[in-house]
């Protein structure tokens, strides 16, 4: 039994339905509880879907459980394969209907239902969450419909692991379709996301696949390299080196040279123009899936110049290529699914920005430091209209907005430091382009714990002091003349010196020795 | 000061119901936690349940309330499946932990789930252990807001019911108004019982466990939420009087809630004239101005929190619209009696829910406005149905004179925005 608030991933089961409300042609037969239909509405509101998802649940009821659960079920089959008439369906159980053992996929392949094929899930609520069931159902579909077949005439691939409720999904694989058509590759199938049960069933015929979604689609390109010799593809495009190192890679397994066209590529320039140098050393966090912390831990240190100062992720899977990654970074890893815990290290580690999911993003809010947003789980203002990817070159123009716009401008910066006391201009405003969104003031920020405090006790101040090191008043209040935006930083980087020296007070001297220390 | 008019072709009370039973596209009773932990500010909502439930809870509020969440999920684990009884030995840690952590909580409440209820965790004998180990500071109790047994409201219904029995004894005259309302309404409503002359009022649930609420069989007990059926059994059992009155939706159900009250503690007509006059004009202002998109169209309503009936009876009687199907999750006579009553005959009553058979049906009468959940509404959206989200109604003050204006508003925006927009989707 573990105490939870918040939560990164949902249950296996939802992962089975991002797969299915993905695809066309399929049907999810879910026993499961009324009220298990909650999540609907993560496809119909946070990603604005305009069908509901294909998902019948059986309903059952405290008073069902007595007699006879298992007729409820047979009659949502039937019901949904006469209703909506799919290629095929996937069936499985939900938290609550694991726990009474109806045998959903026993009870489907023993019904009459017009030939279709019928995909059982076991999905093993109590032990496993989202993303292994999004992996699961998805390897379940492509083992049981692809067929073996010759490959296609010109060279072509599959994109593997798009579903609904992904990040940016929707536009990473337009992008990367592009990319790939430029090399001359056709893509076969993509799938989950917008494949049918029809295209599952002629993926062999694709010379290789490319796999941009390890989180959700890895069993299912290990299972096709194994079965149908299809290679894959390791790296995650995102970001230019990434980018550049996947067109490599695809050449590498076809025996060619690729050069790709990268006359759309802006974010070389503008991370090099001069007005970016403010962005040098930026203290940034990430924290997120795996695969998109990796990824954008290398945009961050090598492509915007920023000092990454921590990253995790909260599906285990992922733990241990994280963990090599950090320690190459020279930084802890953090592999925990309980966003206290990633709170308290952001706060204990003060970056200047986080780049993170929905949660880091209240994280953010609430310790007053800027967030972008780069992995799931996200919310409905995380679904752009316009064309966004995070995904080849394209994508790597838009991280660079991304990652630049919570923060306070370089020549702002400059000008809050100089006329800090401004009573218009003062620091405590925040960001002039974020007009709703700017930090409060920081005893604000400090007293908002008082409405019942956290299930950890009370929220402490952003850039708390350090047990042992004692302020003195003239220092702190200059400390409170540095800019919000550095000042945990100050703080952070002042205490380490006294600590590393043995000082058990702060004085202003000691700031500003501190502060040529660390001078960059 | 006079009776609300039956309609002349009669009330729908009588109608037939359409009773079904299929897929519901409802929530669970675990929903009511994202209401029920605001507005008890010393409470916290303890959910025994599996990954699921915590995941509801964080998507059911549509955004996540990163202010101090006073509610959790104890996510049950396989080990806990396996053995029950450490399943309460792991409870007992995981209580004291956070009561330890949590000094201001004073009441906890232990919330059954689907899975907690059907591998039978025994949070009733829990409830009871921990109430012996952390008293007096706090008082544990606990109720199910599983899914197998209970819609939506419901969970709040289950909540307040088992707060009665331990509602100290009284024999004092006095009011009880139950069913949890957006603090600035309580204080409204407060407002006019005490112009009215009575008093004192008691609220259940109180704001704070210290705001003690006693009951007996003088309590005169009042429902403010049509979704409590429980509770209702519950007082009527301790001997409390309930007093039967349409619910204070609109101008004309608040009048006749108020004056259902008045006739029981002998309310002067003067006094009560004195108290209403002016609010019940400017709703009736704010009515007029509101519905004037409303005026001549139909609704549809899909059950959600049991707030349909009385609501289809607000928007027929006071805002000009037809009604063409009223569904609700569970209908109470006793309860939702009055406001049928006075619902005009001639829409569908139905009850339960087989959400594919009526969608046919919401397909096939194209009204103008469907009243729906989450899941329902942009899929409706895009086959050209007005809707509005059912949730909204439960998480926005709606309740009496001076939010009437602002109930029309909630049903006329859908509407007034498809009139405003000059695109059309592109598919």
């Amino acid at each position: 039994m573990k105490l939870t608030v918040w939560t990164y991933e949902g249950p296996p089961h939802v992962g089975a339905m991002r797969v299915a409300t993905g695809m066309k042609g399929l049907h999810y037969i879910l026993h499961a509880p009324q009220g298990d239909t909650y999540a609907d509405l993560l496809f119909t509101m946070i990603e604005r879907r305009n069908h509901r998802p294909p998902v019948s649940y059986t309903t059952f009821q405290a008073r069902d459980l007595g007699s006879d659960t298992a007729h409820l079920f047979k009659d949502a089959c039937q019901d949904a394969v006469d209703r909506f008439q799919p290629e095929a369906i996937i069936v499985g159980a939900s938290c609550t209907a694991e726990l009474i053992q109806d045998d959903p996929g026993g009870m489907a392949e023993t019904m009459d239902l017009g030939g279709i094929p019928v995909i059982p899930l076991e999905l093993p609520s109590y032990q496993r969450k989202e993303n292994f069931g999004a992996d699961e159902t998805f390897y379940q579909i492509v083992r049981t419909l692809a067929k073996p077949q010759e490959r296609t005439e010109r060279v072509s691939c599959n994109i593997l692991g798009g579903t609904a409720l992904g990040f940016r999904h929707r536009d990473d694989i337009q992008e990367i379709t592009a990319l790939l058509y430029d090399l001359g590759i056709d893509v076969n199938v993509a799938a989950p996301l917008d494949a049918t049960p029809a295209d599952i069933a002629r993926m062999p015929a694709a010379h290789f696949n490319v796999l941009l979604y390890p989180e959700t689609g890895e069993a299912a390109a290990r299972f096709l390299e194994k079965n149908h010799g299809q290679p894959y593809t390791k790296i995650v495009p995102i970001g230019v080196g990434a980018t550049r190192d996947f067109v490599g890679e695809v050449g590498k397994i076809l025996g060619k040279n690729f050069s790709p066209d990268e006359s759309r590529l802006r974010l070389p320039w503008w991370s090099a123009s001069v007005d970016s140098t403010y962005l040098t050393g930026k203290r940034v966090f990430l924290f997120g899936d795996g695969s998109h912390v990796m990824a954008m831990a290398r945009v961050a240190r090598d492509e915007m110049g920023f000092e990454v100062v921590g990253m995790g992720c909260f599906n285990r899977e992922m733990a241990r290529p994280l963990r090599t990654m950090a320690k190459d970074y020279g930084v802890e890893a953090l592999i925990t699914d309980d966003y206290l815990e990633v709170e308290a290290t952001i706060e204990r580690l003060a970056p200047e920005m986080i780049m993170g999911t929905q949660m880091e993003r209240h994280i953010g809010k609430r310790l007053g430091i800027p967030c972008a947003v780069i992995s799931a789980p996200v919310h409905v203002q995380d679904f752009p209209a316009r064309y966004s990817p995070v995904m080849g070159f394209e994508g790597a123009n838009v991280l660079f907005d991304t990652l630049v716009h919570p923060l306070v401008m370089g020549l702002e910066e400059h000008l809050l430091t100089m006329f800090r006391d401004d009573f218009e201009f003062h620091d405590a405003a925040g960001p002039s382009h974020h007009g709703g969104h700017s930090p409060k003031p920081l005893e604000e920020v400090e007293n908002t714990g008082a409405s019942g405090g956290s299930i950890v006790g009370q929220m402490k101040d952003g850039a708390h002091p350090a047990d042992n090191v004692i302020w003195l008043s003239d220092a702190e209040r200059e400390l409170k003349k540095i800019p919000f935006f550095v000042r945990g930083k100050a703080r952070r980087n002042t205490e380490a010196f006294a600590a590393d020296r043995g000082l058990a007070e702060i004085s202003l001297d000691t700031l500003y020795e501190a502060k040529a220390h660390y001078a960059r | 000061m006079n009776a609300p008019t039956p309609p002349p072709g009669g009330g729908c009370r009588s109608a037939p119901v359409l009773k079904e039973r299929g897929q519901r596209e409802v929530f669970c009773g675990l929903t009511g936690i994202i209401w029920l932990h605001r507005k008890m500010q010393d409470a916290f909502f303890l959910v025994v349940g599996s990954r699921t439930c915590a995941h509801l809870l964080q998507s059911a509020a549509g955004v996540m309330i990163f202010a101090e969440p006073r509610f959790g999920t104890a996510i049950l684990e396989e080990g806990d499946l396996a053995g029950l009884a450490d399943a309460h030995v792991e409870l007992d840690r995981e209580v004291a932990r956070l009561l330890e952590r949590r000094p201001d909580i004073r009441q906890l409440f232990l919330v059954g789930s689907c899975p907690s209820e059907v591998i039978k965790i025994d949070l009733s004998r829990a409830a009871e252990r921990l109430s012996q180990v952390h008293a007096p500071h706090v008082r544990v109790l606990n109720y199910s807001g599983s899914g197998i047994e209970t819609t939506f409201t419901e969970g709040e219904d289950a909540c307040l019911a088992s707060m009665v029995p331990v509602l100290p004894e009284t024999t004092a005259r006095e009011l009880l108004v139950v069913g949890a309302l957006p603090d600035v309404v309580e204080d409204q409503m407060l407002a006019l019982l005490s112009d009215m002359g009575v008093g004192p009022v008691r609220c259940l649930p109180a704001r704070r466990i210290d705001h003690e609420t006693a009951i007996g069989p003088n309590t005169q007990f009042i429902l403010a939420q049509p979704f409590l059926g429980e509770t209702h059994a519950a007082l009527e059992r301790r001997g409390a009087t309930h007093i039967p009155a349409p619910f204070p939706f609109g101008e004309e159900g608040t009048t006749a809630w108020l004056k259902a009250i008045a006739q029981e503690f002998d309310v002067p007509p003067e006094a009560f004239a004195a108290a209403t006059d002016a609010p019940r004009a400017r709703a009736r202002r704010a009515i007029a101005q509101a519905s004037e998109h409303l005026n001549g169209r139909s609704i549809f309503f899909f059950p959600d929190s049991q707030l349909e009936i009385p609501l289809a009876r607000f928007l027929t009687r006071e805002c000009g619209m037809s009604a063409v199907e009223v569904g609700s999750p569970y209908i109470h006579d006793a309860i939702h009696g009055p406001d049928l009553d006075l619902l005009p005959a001639g829409p569908q009553i139905s009850e339960g829910q087989d959400v594919d058979l009526q969608l046919d049906r919401v397909r096939a009468a194209r009204p103008d406005l469907t009243v729906c959940g989450l899941g329902l509404a942009n899929p409706l959206e895009a086959e050209g149905l007005a809707t509005k989200w059912a949730i909204e109604l439960v998480f926005t003050p709606v309740h009496f004179y001076e939010q009437a204006g602002d109930l029309a508003g909630l049903f006329s925006r859908p509407l007034r925005r498809k009139s405003l927009l000059k695109v059309e989707a592109a598919e």
